[in-house]
């Protein structure tokens, strides 16, 4: 059943996928110049041989009609090829798997930690709504949405390197050669990182956990003489915690977005950095690769969450 | 509640006067919510100041004055000057000018583009519908910032192009709410009415399905604001915004933070501004929606029952 299941929510990612490929096809279309000269790395106004020039055309594909031009680039990108890099001179997606370690490091890292902070504080506030202690969580929501990721990020920096001086302000150490130089330098942007969507894990855990505490089936553990500490972290937790996962895998978009600035502030070697060094050195195959490539990974966690969502609620009938 | 019980007696009413109750509510409601009254006044303080622009402050935009670079916050320059002596307040108060044009573009934009895909699904339904909400889908799945940073980055900067990047990802949003909007109320007996009256599909969808629909649109509005004026900012802040003349917080926090050691003012401040509008729009946007969301006011009324 759960294997037919996933297999019916793979096929309906079939017309998304195409939107998705057809959207990023085209804006590459409004690069401006002629992707001819820029194959060739040609400087402006260069004179190239009409011989050269008529060779590349056609070898780029450019001669065929924009269906079938669409067409074969996304069978190629199906069989995961994504275009030769300008600058780099291989294959795109082998740069941008070279950056891809310390962008996991970073992005699992501060959600981990944002998830272990972040669901406690919910529920604390959801029990003592209307407190202190909530109004607390309210305000480091509210504040945790309204700062920008990349003020926050150089406030840590002035802080935590340069005034306090505890910590590397940019960089990265590869943890199989130095792993305590690894964390402290992953220690500055994974907190901004976490804080960010801990914000946000937070202001829905206390939200779905006060929704929750006055459901029938609350009551009904209560009858039975159950204590508050194990109905309330037992069973309102646990049918919370379902609403808290969605909530994650909702956030990838976002983590995408947020990873691209963070990597930017700390010169960390991510594929958000390489998505900024591409664009300053205008390799747009590599550009398009990281769009791509932060895409497939948005639809494939929130597959993932939508397969594991049937898991963990069994009330949830596979379609 | 009001609103709600007074609905079937405005059936007939002229939208004009459906719209202005809703902005009467508005007022009405500041008043009684703390959030929404602190966000106000602050949002109107960034409007106001927007409007006025640099030409409040006594000094010059641009004009670099050498004798006094790098100063601390003083009564001379309140937050401070810059790397050529010009001073941080002016600059902060040129910012709000470019960053509401942008927001303000931005989430417009989105709406004139969304809510047109979302009633022609909804009123047509069928293939046109589904293919319509396919489209919506797939646009959802775009990391908004790195899709606006790719098309300004693709495209090169200016304002109708950063209106457009930010714009596009919001799309699908008006599109989902104007679409479920319009799906319950068609079935709403003004509509049976209207159309009875001879009035076209598109006449009951504008002057009488629309102002319906216009509470949940303007929540999304105030939250998109906000939105927008972060996307702005950080593209600037990325260098990949709109340069000189044109004067962003991002661009200004991007030039100091070589400077963060010596006059962290510079960064802090633009900063704090960039923060506290977002802030204010945030504030308002979550007051009001919890305010017209009607399971939010269920479970408030059940703890008070």
């Amino acid at each position: 059943m759960l294997i037919r299941y996933a297999a019916m929510r793979l096929v309906q990612l079939i017309p998304m996928v195409l939107v998705v490929t057809m959207v990023v096809f085209f804006v590459m279309m409004i690069v401006p110049g002629d992707p001819v000269m820029v194959m060739l790395g040609a400087v402006d106004g260069a004179q190239v041989p009409q011989q050269v020039y008529d060779a590349m055309r056609v070898r780029l594909g450019l001669d065929q009609p924009l269906i079938v031009q669409y067409l074969n680039w996304l069978s190629n990108l199906l069989q995961g090829d994504l275009g030769t890099s300008i600058t780099y001179r291989t294959s795109a997606l082998e740069v941008i798997l070279q950056r891809l370690v310390p962008t996991i490091y970073l992005m699992v890292g501060g959600l981990v930690i944002a998830v272990i902070v972040a669901v406690p504080a919910g529920v604390l506030a959801a029990i003592h709504n209307s407190t202190k202690w909530d109004h607390l969580a309210t305000g480091f929501v509210v504040v945790g949405i309204s700062v920008p990721t990349f003020w926050l990020a150089l406030v840590a920096i002035l802080i935590f390197a340069v005034y306090l001086g505890w910590l590397p302000s940019i960089g990265y150490t590869r943890p199989q050669e130095d792993f305590v130089g690894f964390l402290r330098h992953l220690a500055l942007p994974m907190s901004v990182v976490a804080l960010n969507i801990a914000a946000t894990v937070l202001r829905f855990q206390r939200q779905d956990f006060l929704e929750q505490m006055h459901q029938d089936y609350v009551r009904t553990a209560r009858a039975k003489g159950l204590s508050e500490t194990l109905v309330l972290w037992k069973h309102v937790l646990r049918n919370s915690l379902i609403t808290t996962f969605t909530v994650v895998g909702l956030q990838m978009a976002y983590l995408s977005g947020l990873i691209t600035i963070v990597e930017s502030v700390f010169n960390y070697p991510g594929i958000g950095y390489l998505l900024l060094n591409s664009i300053r050195t205008r390799d747009f195959i590599v550009v398009q690769g990281v769009v791509l490539f932060m895409v497939f990974l948005v639809i494939v966690v929130n597959l993932m969450v939508d397969i594991l969502y049937t898991v963990l609620d069994p009330r949830i009938r596979y379609g | 509640m009001e609103a709600r019980a007074t609905d079937d007696s405005l059936i007939f009413a002229r939208p004009a006067s459906r719209l202005s109750s809703v902005t009467r509510a508005i007022i009405a409601f500041t008043g009684s919510d703390r959030r929404a009254m602190m966000g106000g006044m602050l949002l109107v303080l960034y409007i106001l100041v927007a409007l006025m622009g640099p030409g409040i402050s006594p000094y010059d935009l641009n004009a670099p004055d050498l004798d006094v670079r790098m100063q601390a916050p003083s009564w001379a320059h309140w937050l401070g000057t810059d790397r050529i002596g010009r001073d941080v307040l002016t600059r902060i108060i040129a910012g709000s000018q470019l960053s509401l044009q942008v927001a303000a573009g931005a989430v417009i934009m989105a709406l004139i583009l969304g809510a047109p895909l979302g009633a022609l699904g909804s009123y047509v339904g069928g293939a046109i519908d589904s293919l319509v909400q396919r489209v919506m889908e797939g646009l959802m799945a775009f990391p908004s910032l790195v899709l606006a940073l790719a098309l300004v980055a693709l495209a090169g900067p200016s304002v109708i192009m950063l209106w457009f990047a930010i714009a596009f990802s919001s799309i699908p949003r008006y599109a989902r709410l104007v679409r479920s909007g319009v799906l319950t109320q068609k079935e709403r007996e003004y509509v049976d009415a209207a159309r009875a009256m001879g009035q076209s599909p598109m006449r009951i969808l504008v002057r009488q399905i629309l102002p319906h629909i216009m509470a949940p649109i303007a929540v999304q509005l105030t939250l998109d604001f906000a939105r927008a004026i972060s996307v702005e900012a950080s593209l600037s802040y990325l260098g990949l915004g709109l340069s000189v003349p044109y004067i962003s917080w991002g661009t200004m926090i991007r030039d100091a933070q070589d400077f963060l050691e010596v006059a962290p003012w510079l960064a802090i401040f633009p900063g704090l501004t960039l923060a506290g509008v977002i802030l204010a729009f945030t504030l308002v946007g979550d007051a009001l929606r919890d305010r017209l969301d009607p399971r939010m006011r269920r479970s408030l009324s059940r703890r008070l029952a």
